[in-house]
């Protein structure tokens, strides 16, 4: 077998006077630099990396309609509606909003509370839901598009989720609430206008609040 | 008495694992850095549970910053004749009476977040000076001059017989109102099917997407 002369053999090797030992070199390296440099690109790499990769968020919004008749007619009592404030403030009414001399059904609420009140809505209006024929066409479209609770597809289909954010309501309030949708999986809303009647209700409570 | 000898230990230990373990991760970190693409403004996007990727081509980004500045950009890597195109369009349909240099320096303006009066001015800049110059961004909320809703005709037309995206880049603190302008701007050119970039989260614990997910993706 072949062996690499490490030249420790002196006592096999019997050198002659006059014959003078090389010097040993130590096959050791500094490898100090190369492991400071190693850490400054390791250092560099982490800051100049951006590890969260951006996703999307879809939003279809529907054509403008002129027309009052061409717009779709939703049951009242499958409607909740929910308005953006200032300060993160969530408010929300269901069905339409009454104002009379005995209070109104505008409640205030933040997006904690706004996730229960969207699951227990849409229990409610799912408890409510009576099959009828115009249903085997709704799941038929839900199974041709691949859903896998297609036979569940028309059981919410009288829920439907009414966004308004007011104008001072933050970009983020607006994804946060559309995030929700999805979360809860709330098959139809829609983003409107804000009405001014509501804007009028949302200042006076952050008033009584004192919301800034 | 006999002194106990203690055994000389070398200060020296052994790096060679080590240092493995810190060059395993510099080509770590080389391989999967993927550099920022210069941006004229830092922004914060609000976080969602969609984990749908961002398209990188074709597509036309509208960037809101937390100032609620308005800016437009084109993401075009293959065809650059793209950039073009719109500066040409924008040129003529709002006879700004642009220069060829400046319009060929488009294709180097990564986002435009000027007026289209001021656009000459920002045109005639190189790239560096273009970032250090304060852009009051691109007029959106007076709904009778919303500029770029010509932004976007031009990149439609640019674009047209091509799929193209709408992708809206929001930074967390801009308010609803420009939001909503900059979405009015896209219906007017027909467009309804918009992006919104965000960062993920994570989907909340027995929410129902999480038990849809747990009994679908399986």
């Amino acid at each position: 077998m072949s062996s690499i002369d490490t030249g420790g053999g002196d006592s096999v090797h019997k050198k002659g006077p006059g014959v003078k030992k090389a010097k040993k070199l130590s096959t050791r390296v500094d490898m100090t630099p190369m492991v400071d440099l190693g850490f400054l690109l390791i250092t560099f790499f982490i800051f100049t990396t951006t590890m969260t990769t951006p996703t999307t968020l879809d939003l279809n919004m529907p054509k403008d309609i002129k027309d009052l008749k061409d717009q779709t007619e939703a049951k009242e009592s499958g409607v909740l509606s929910i308005m953006l404030g200032k300060a993160d403030q969530v408010y929300y009414y269901e069905g339409k909003l009454v104002v009379d001399a005995t209070g109104n059904n505008f409640k205030s609420t933040t997006f904690k509370g706004i996730r229960d009140m969207i699951i227990k809505k849409k229990k409610e209006v799912m408890s409510r839901h009576v099959h009828d024929e115009t249903c085997a066409k709704t799941q038929e479209r839900a199974k041709a598009k691949g859903d896998p609770d297609w036979e569940k597809a028309c059981d919410d289909r009288d829920f439907i989720v009414i966004i308004k954010p007011a104008a001072d309501a933050t970009y983020k309030n607006t994804v946060d609430i559309l995030d929700e949708m999805t979360i809860n999986q709330v098959r139809t809303y829609a983003m409107v206008k804000i009405l001014p009647d509501e804007v009028a209700l949302i200042k006076k409570t952050e008033e009584t609040a004192g919301i800034k | 008495m006999p002194s106990v000898k203690l055994p000389r230990k070398s200060t020296d230990t052994d790096m060679t694992p080590f240092v493995d373990v810190a060059f395993l991760i510099l080509s770590f970190f080389m391989l999967a850095t993927k550099f920022k693409p210069p941006e004229p403004v830092e922004i914060t996007t609000p976080g969602s549970v969609n984990s749908q990727k961002l398209p990188e081509n074709n597509a036309v980004m509208i960037i809101v910053d937390s100032s609620n500045r308005v800016f437009f950009s084109v993401l075009s890597e293959k065809d650059k004749s793209k950039f073009d195109a719109i500066i040409q369009d924008v040129n003529s349909s709002q006879s700004l009476g642009l220069s060829n240099a400046e319009m060929a320096n488009y294709r180097q303006t990564f986002a435009v977040g000027v007026p289209f009066g001021n656009l000459k001015q920002l045109l005639g800049l190189d790239t560096k000076s273009q970032e250090v110059l304060k852009v009051p961004g691109i007029p959106v909320l007076d709904s009778a001059n919303n500029q770029l809703f010509w932004w976007v005709a031009a990149a439609k037309k640019a674009f047209a017989g091509e799929k193209l995206n709408y992708l809206i880049k929001g930074d967390a603190k801009s308010k609803y109102p420009t939001f909503e302008a900059v979405i009015s701007a896209l219906k007017r050119n027909d467009e309804f099917k918009y992006n919104l970039v965000t960062a993920l989260d994570d989907v909340p614990n027995n929410s129902e997407l999480d038990l849809y997910n747990r009994k679908n993706l399986k």
